[in-house]
């Protein structure tokens, strides 16, 4: 089944230098599991493949049930330096909710994880 | 001593909002208010006001903040610790020591001032001493760019901070301490914790991150159910209850806005970290991964279980240098094909720059609307209403970024149709001051306390 990041976390990013952060946390705590085992680096470093310059880190807070990701080279330069829009990466946490993750049906429906439809 | 100590913050940032001080010592019951002026690059901008006039400096709302709550402050024992002196503490205390006299209060006013954190009169010894500075990003030495350096400040801890409070002070005054120290020293001093007592002062430090941005972490610029987050427009700033133990309750005074729940906390302890088992300060390094959170009622949430150990032997060294310049200029194009008009508009604007051969460092293209904040993750639509065409432009020479703040102006006449959004005229050529974050050996850096 395809999960839609949006559909079960929420997020908040954040800037250190020319790195974003992104904290990813789940809306429900039996829906960290399904984070924990698919929101994985790789598929996060394909997420942004092409969108930042630099590798991806990964930890893991199961105390906040939330993951953490830094985005190196997100931010063109960062701070002042940057010529974006988001300079200091505050959006970039919507940018990972946009993300899908595929889940075994069983799995998905065990913990009710919500289906995502693509309309278009 | 006392079981609880409540600490208010009323201010996330330099240009926060004026009337949060006031809001937070009137609204119920608190024993410290906790201030943040100092961001990465507000040092900078300090820096050149103090080289303008030697008595600027410092954060100057600070001044405005301390007469909203002075009443408070003198009447009802409120204690105010703030990072406001910036690059100037010591003219900081004097304009605050001014606004006493003047309201006839100055001797009930007793204020700390911390220094010693200002690095940039000792920059070259230092060099020659062998502290490369290098820059914890790109691994540079700081002598590559030692002349355009501006300012330069070490982060420091509570310590001086704790010790202002124990020799009575009702307001301390700092420079760049940390942001966390701010909420962190007023425990420590009240609880007497050791400096070596990890579990409790990061318990401190953890409060510190909650409370450092303010409204962030109750209900501000928070997405979870954001809709239904009441009364934003009376948003209520946060209050730590901590305990003599470390944990606390992050809770908010009665009739305000907002909401703080364990997802509104959670989104504020997630932001801008790095790893989450060390969350490095110069008292102690906390383990994010160690918090624990439980609902405590109304807008209250518990936080407990946390962990720290022993600090590094360094402290991080804020530097601010002279970059370049940089501009940006925008023009909006309408339906239909909105956005093709705008990449239209973009190429013509390229090929210009290049005939007139403008070289920069870094030339961006936007497509606000369309793509400027999720970029290629954002599905391109059919139909725009409107795109805002968002062009930038940085190097290291003033005239060929002033040069090319003239060329967004003609396209309104000689570029692609539908095109508007010029009111603001050419775009401004802004001067870039850079941060350069570089580890000082805490051996090197003596900070002093003076009741003033």
């Amino acid at each position: 089944m395809r999960i839609r990041l949006l559909d079960i976390a929420h997020a908040r990013s954040g800037d250190k230098g020319d790195t974003a952060n992104v904290g990813l946390i789940a809306l429900r705590p039996e829906w960290y599991a399904a984070l924990q085992r698919y929101v994985t680096l790789d598929a996060v470093r394909d997420h942004f493949r092409g969108a930042i310059t630099g590798d991806v880190e990964r930890f893991e807070l199961p105390n906040l049930r939330a993951l953490n990701f830094l985005l190196h080279g997100a931010l063109d330069g960062g701070g002042t330096l940057s010529l974006k829009t988001d300079a200091q990466g505050k959006v970039y946490s919507t940018a990972l909710l946009r993300m899908t993750i595929d889940v075994p049906d069983d799995e998905a429906e065990q913990c009710r994880l919500p289906a995502f439809e693509d309309a278009g | 001593m006392k079981t609880v100590v409540r600490i208010a913050s009323g201010q996330g940032f330099w240009g926060d909002s004026l009337e949060a001080p006031r809001q937070q010592v009137e609204g119920g019951q608190i024993d410290y208010l906790m201030l943040d002026y100092l961001a990465e690059v507000t040092m900078s901008i300090l820096q050149k006001q103090k080289e303008r006039d030697p008595s600027m400096g410092y954060a100057r709302d600070f001044v405005g903040a301390i007469e909203s709550v002075l009443d408070s402050i003198v009447n009802r024992g409120v204690r105010v610790i703030a990072n406001a002196g910036g690059v100037n503490p010591p003219a900081c205390a004097a304009a605050i020591r001014a606004l006493a006299v003047s309201k006839g209060v100055s001797d009930q006013l007793r204020i700390a001032v911390v220094t010693g954190d200002d690095l940039l009169g000792s920059l070259d010894e230092l060099l020659e001493a062998g502290h490369e500075l290098v820059n914890m990003e790109s691994g540079e030495p700081l002598a590559s760019i030692r002349g355009d350096v501006l300012s330069a400040n070490a982060y420091i801890g509570s310590a001086p901070i704790v010790e202002g409070l124990s020799r009575g002070a009702s307001v301390v005054i700092t420079g760049r301490s940390t942001d966390t120290a701010l909420t962190m020293a007023p425990l420590r001093h009240e609880f007497k914790w050791g400096a070596a007592d990890w579990d409790r002062l990061a318990s401190g430090i953890v409060a510190g991150h909650i409370l450092e941005c303010g409204a962030q972490c109750s209900g501000g610029n928070c997405l979870y159910d954001w809709r239904g987050i009441p009364d934003l427009a009376n948003v209520g700033y946060p209050i730590a209850e901590a305990s003599p133990d470390g944990t606390f309750v992050v809770t908010k005074h009665p009739g305000t806005g907002g909401r703080i729940s364990v997802p509104s906390v959670t989104e504020q302890l997630v932001y801008e970290m790095g790893d989450p088992r060390e969350y490095i300060t110069p008292d102690v390094i906390a383990d994010f991964t160690t918090i624990e959170l439980k609902a405590d009622g109304d807008n209250r949430v518990r936080v407990s279980g946390i962990k720290g150990r022993p600090a590094t032997d360094k402290l991080k060294v804020s530097i601010a240098y002279s970059a370049g310049f940089k501009a940006v200029g925008t023009l909006v194009y309408s339906w239909p094909e909105a956005l093709e008009k705008a990449e239209l508009a973009d190429r013509i604007l390229r090929q210009r720059l290049d005939r007139l051969g403008l070289r920069f460092d870094q030339v961006l293209t936007e497509f606000v609307g369309a793509s400027s904040t999720h970029g290629a993750l954002a599905k391109r639509q059919l139909e725009y209403p409107e795109v805002q065409l968002r062009f930038g432009v940085r190097g290291l020479q003033r005239s060929a970024v002033e040069r090319f703040t003239r060329e967004i102006a003609p396209l309104v006449l000689n570029g692609p149709p539908s095109v508007t959004g010029f009111a603001g005229g050419r775009p401004k050529v802004e001067e870039i001051v850079a941060y350069w974050p570089a580890l000082i050996d805490k051996t090197v850096v003596t900070t002093r306390v003076e009741m003033v």
